[in-house]
């Protein structure tokens, strides 16, 4: 009898929850089902499917967003950026790890302090500063990311480094192997999965950046974000067209979620709780 | 690795320069100029602490400080009830647990200025269709008040970060022994008792965690505010990131804004220091 109970009020829970999921994703639902109603169909109403499809918005978005060269400047800039942000930061963990002196402790506070301080906080000189050598550019962006990204990343691989026995690195050195080597043959693939972790932390605020780039690149060079703002800026209350760009915008990020879900939400769960 | 060694300071050359360049000396920079009437490229006269007191006097700023922490404190509290219920619903055994998962987390990895621009479009267009289906005056004019607009970044953010919240109150109640509650359940505990008495207190180092967090995720909130609100109407949704960036790079005012940005820096380092002290604290009582 209680067991019938119990049974029951999971199912009613699944079902409220499976609405709630629905509820959560209206936003998305209004969105693209505007996106394909012209201008007159949002007009007369916007909870509907449209009356007549149409797909003149998505082409009319698509070229003005310049897609393929904005999508282009995003998975190169966050591509570069992921790449040298996982090869400094791992290599930094594994010295602050394999280093117990003072010296490396007080480096290691140093990095994991400076998560305390946010982007406004050093947005205006940094910006002062870069532009004066002329480096508001892909390649300073970059690097900008670098900076921003490396102080989490060290403080995970450091953890990461703490489960991998000192036997290992001084078995690589009597085989005659140098740091380098052994970082590089021995250690780095046994932190693959926080590597993973890593990477999936920082592409997901990389890529959604939007004020960074508006201070560092030039339009021609624009990512998404900042491609969508101009976009949007332009065609402003002509919402047909906006929430086809939009749309298109988001594409690729759903793409990515489709593929590693299990991954993001496993990655993002470990950078939380640690 | 020794101190001496060559190879140690190798492996950590580039990160000292990308933290020193990036964050280290642009920090340090701000500081002092925050002192002085620098426009961005030179400054000439020492000010003292003139900056300091202009921007407490400064009605804009304050009023934006205001509103960041009548908002934080607000998203801070939504955003537990609904990580923490999301959590408690998806880890019970059901067949939909990682579909639910999966959505209730989605709206996280888009963009916050992507967001914003979406649910301009709900705010306005579709609480403006539905008032006039339905009569309900409360939902046209969305985003034109002030009111409106509080409670629209509100809500943006509770959809947007929920998920996130919901992820890190999984991961500690899958950590509670299942064992805890099949006795809980055998000594004839009821689901309530079982959460209040079992549940809570294990995942209550989930509570500092994600209260911090959301606080200070609160707080440096830009995106979501420039694309749903822009700081309108009459800059009185503006939330202080928002402020700095406006009086730096529209009034172009840049040792005043670095001013700003340095008091910012503050507040937000006394919220995460206590959090340390917090969980410092709790670990010796553990």
């Amino acid at each position: 009898m209680k067991k019938n109970n119990e049974k029951r009020n999971t199912r009613l829970l699944e079902v409220f929850g499976l609405l709630l999921a629905l509820l959560w994703l209206s936003p998305f639902y209004l969105m693209v089902v505007n996106a394909f109603k012209t201008k007159r169909g949002i007009f007369e109403g916007v909870l509907g499917i449209p009356e007549e499809f149409t797909f003149e918005n998505f082409v009319k978005a698509f070229i003005e967003l310049e897609f393929l060269k904005s999508l282009f400047n995003s998975v190169l800039i966050t591509g570069l950026s992921i790449l040298i942000i996982i090869l400094f930061s791992s290599m930094a963990g594994y010295a602050l790890a394999r280093n117990k002196s003072k010296l490396s402790g007080a480096m290691f506070f140093v990095f994991v302090a400076a998560m305390l301080i946010p982007f406004q906080s050093v947005m205006i000189p940094l910006v002062a500063i870069f532009g004066q050598v002329d480096m508001l550019n892909a390649a300073g962006l970059i690097f900008m990311y670098l900076g921003f990204g490396c102080s989490l990343s060290i403080f995970l691989y450091h953890g990461a480094m703490t489960g991998i026995s000192h036997s290992l690195d001084e078995a690589a050195i009597i085989d005659g192997a140098n740091r380098f080597q052994t970082f590089w043959y021995i250690i780095f693939p046994l932190l693959k999965p926080i590597s993973v972790t890593v990477a999936i932390l920082n592409t997901i605020w990389i890529w959604n950046d939007y004020l960074l780039p508006s201070l560092v690149l030039s339009e021609a060079n624009a990512t998404i974000p900042l491609k969508m703002f101009y976009f949007f800026g332009q065609y402003t209350k002509q919402w047909h067209l906006a929430l086809a760009g939009l749309t298109i915008a988001i594409i690729p990020v759903i793409i990515g979620y489709f593929f590693a879900q299990k991954q993001i939400i496993d990655g993002v769960s470990e950078g939380a709780v640690k | 690795m020794k101190n001496r060694s060559l190879s140690f300071w190798l492996f950590l050359t580039p990160v000292i320069l990308g933290l020193g360049i990036v964050v280290v000396i642009p920090f340090i920079y701000g500081l002092f100029y925050s002192f002085t009437d620098w426009n961005g490229i030179t400054a000439n006269n020492f000010l003292g602490f003139e900056n300091y007191i202009r921007l407490f006097q400064e009605d804009e700023f304050m009023n934006s400080i205001w509103f960041t922490i009548k908002f934080a404190v607000v998203t801070v509290l939504l955003l537990n009830v609904f990580g923490l219920g999301l959590a408690l619903l998806v880890t019970r055994n059901m067949k939909s647990n990682n579909l639910m998962r999966t959505i209730f987390f989605m709206p996280n990895l888009i963009g916050g200025l992507i967001l914003g621009f979406i649910w301009q479009f709900i705010f306005i267009s579709v609480f403006g269709d539905v008032a006039g289906l339905t009569g309900i005056e409360g939902l046209s004019g969305w985003l034109s008040t002030t009111g409106t607009g509080f409670w629209g970044l509100v809500i943006l953010t509770a959809w947007q970060m929920a998920g996130y919240i919901m992820i890190i109150y999984i991961a500690y109640l899958e950590n509670v022994p299942k064992e805890l509650i099949e006795a809980s359940k055998i000594d004839g505990a009821s689901a309530l008792q079982r959460f209040k008495n079992v549940i809570f207190p294990l995942v209550a180092p989930a509570f500092t965690v994600s209260m911090f967090l959301t606080l200070s995720m609160s707080f440096k909130i830009y995106d979501q505010n420039l694309s749903l609100t822009a700081g309108g109407p009459f800059n009185s949704t503006q939330m202080v990131a928002m402020e700095i960036v406006r009086t730096a790079f529209s009034d172009r005012e840049m040792a005043y804004a670095q001013a700003k940005a340095v008091i910012f820096f503050l507040i937000v380092a006394v919220i995460a220091l206590t959090q340390v002290y917090y969980n410092k604290k709790r670990e010796v009582d553990v």
